[in-house]
């Protein structure tokens, strides 16, 4: 049992780094990129900087401002702003946790691959070597088949990391580390962009990325992919920023931090664009055809760079800087994942940390260690990430925005929260943007999603396999959110006055 | 590299790092406000 204060952030910019230490993940090196090369390269930066300008930063704020006012985690912030919201924070909890066992499988990958760059051990056929001899693929999509060994044991390695940071508590152990990790990123990302732009035909990529295709402008597609890059870069949506905002003082300022920590994603971004357009320039430079058009993701990392290392002198150093940034910028996000759900157990159970911790972290890495390091991980990862995204995160987010702007309708009482104690205030227009334009765009990229979901099966995968790896994993993530949300809460456990919208207003 | 896209490589640098840039230095004009340790018993959850 605990009844010790709750913790804090040591300083404002411990907060910061950490937010921006979420934020920062795998999907703004791979992803981004990607992303804005398909939908109008150049152009793309007025979509994306008015949905980051509309949803991502407003919806932050949001989630910053319920996370402090009511000092929770997910679940427990949710039900005192309004009790019958408490099911979409455990949701979150449920989704954070499907994710945090398969994210800890890629980092496991990163890390696998600091090692193969040295040696450059994929030889001459990087995508042989990925499928083949490391990640040993089975055959049939949903049979698990035997364990890896080469995976296994790094992601354990990962598991252990990531726990022993989480149990030093928030201050000293999650702050300490992204203090730490942040400026390391910030410094191997500079190195490596700056060796990409020296290479040969890192103009060529640039140009390729920048050009800007006006047109795309009034493609509605365009601007669906725009919000959903911003969305799903930002962490929004999942609880993390309520749960990090929750160690916030009474009195810290909001909408500032979220600015500098939205910008600083977007800055991130910007860079892993120029530096993945100026290396692919280098491999389409040397092979006289255009290579530009990336599907992004793992084939981008795994498959693409390897091949490129191998071509480009000083192989082995660009492959470690890029691999470890990718460890770096996945781990920062890992840590944040977990201590939703860490969060929330400690608050429902009122436990200590280091207990919270060996359970809950013990549970997800016991998971994450059992599914993923076998012949059939792959599948399975590639099918719990594309429909937790989707029906997971994006729809949790929608019913968040509708529950507390349009049946708690509290979206005032937060302005009033925020505006009181933060170096920017807000006006009318934040209401407006998730009162109604982030509904409405959640709301369109899910129709978009299912209309493709239901046209055909995701990768050519079985419907059967589909069935459960994809629809049933984000369905259950909902189903035990709302099994969760009905356990009714000791009398004791009942949130005090002070921090209850509920209580407050009897 | 052509004219237009670099005007967008400007632009973007300059958009999003100056937005960071701003962000961090309207921060700063709003100092960090010391606060007193909180007391056990505000916190039964």
């Amino acid at each position: 049992m605990s009844d010790q204060p709750r913790e804090q952030w040591g300083t404002r910019a411990g907060f910061i780094l950490a937010a921006i230490g979420s934020a920062v993940g795998l999907g703004n090196i791979w992803r981004f990129p990607a992303e804005a090369y398909r939908n109008g390269g150049g152009a793309f930066l007025l979509p994306y900087l008015i949905a980051l300008l509309t949803a991502g930063l407003p919806l932050l704020i949001m989630e910053y401002t319920i996370g402090r006012r009511h000092r929770g985690s997910a679940p427990a912030s949710f039900r005192r702003l309004g009790k019958p919201a408490q099911f979409i924070g455990w949701w979150q909890v449920a989704i954070c946790f499907v994710i945090a066992t398969y994210y800890g499988l890629i980092l496991a990958w990163a890390v696998r691959y600091v090692g193969f760059s040295v040696g450059q051990e994929w030889g001459g056929d990087a995508e042989g070597f990925l499928f083949v001899d490391f990640l040993q693929v089975g055959d049939t999509p949903g049979e698990i088949g035997g364990y890896v060994p080469g995976v296994f044991w790094p992601l354990l390695a990962v598991w252990v990391v990531v726990l022993v940071i989480l149990a030093l508590g928030v201050r000293r152990g999650i702050e300490t580390a992204n203090k730490i990790f942040i400026p390391l990123l910030v410094a191997f990302f500079v190195v490596l962009v700056i060796r990409a732009l020296t290479l040969d035909g890192a103009a060529q990529g640039l140009d390729a990325f920048f050009t800007p295709d006006w047109g795309a402008l009034t493609d509605g597609n365009v601007w669906v992919a725009a919000y959903g890059q911003i969305f799903f870069s930002l962490s929004v949506g999942f609880g993390i920023m309520i749960t990090y905002a929750s160690y916030l003082g009474r009195r810290s300022d909001l909408t500032g931090s979220a600015l500098v920590a939205g910008f600083a994603n977007s800055s991130f971004e910007i860079l892993a664009g120029i530096g993945v357009f100026a290396t692919l320039g280098f491999l389409a430079a040397g092979s006289g055809g255009a290579v530009f058009d990336t599907e992004g993701g793992l084939g981008l990392a795994f498959v693409a760079f390897p091949t490129i290392i191998s071509e480009m002198p000083w192989g082995g150093f660009f492959g470690v800087l890029f691999f470890g940034s990718l460890v770096i910028a996945g781990l920062t996000s890992l840590i944040s994942i977990v201590q939703v759900i860490v969060s929330a157990v400690q608050d429902r159970l009122r436990m200590a940390r280091v207990p919270a911790v060996l359970m809950v972290g013990g549970l997800v890495a016991l998971a994450s260690v059992l599914l993923y390091p076998t012949e059939g991980g792959l599948y399975l990862l590639d099918a719990a990430d594309r429909f937790i995204n989707r029906y997971g995160i994006a729809l949790a987010a929608l019913v968040a925005v509708v529950f507390v702007a349009w049946i708690l309708r509290k979206l005032p009482m937060l302005q009033g929260d925020a505006d009181a104690t933060s170096a920017v205030r807000l006006g009318r227009w934040w209401r407006v943007c998730l009162g109604v334009v982030t509904p409405l765009v959640l709301g369109l990229m899910l129709i978009d999603a299912l209309t493709q979901e239901l046209g055909e099966n995701y990768e050519g995968y079985p419907t059967s396999f589909l069935l459960w790896a994809g629809w049933g994993v984000a369905g259950a993530a909902l189903l035990v959110g709302i099994l969760l949300a009905l356990i009714p809460w000791r009398r004791e456990d009942t949130p005090v006055a002070a921090h209850s919208d509920d209580q407050r207003s009897k | 590299m052509s004219v237009s896209a670099v005007v967008m490589l400007i632009v973007s640098i300059v958009v999003v790092w100056g937005g960071l840039l701003l962000a961090v230095l309207r921060l700063r004009a709003h100092p960090e406000v010391a606060e007193p340790p909180e007391s056990p018993e505000s916190h039964s959850l």
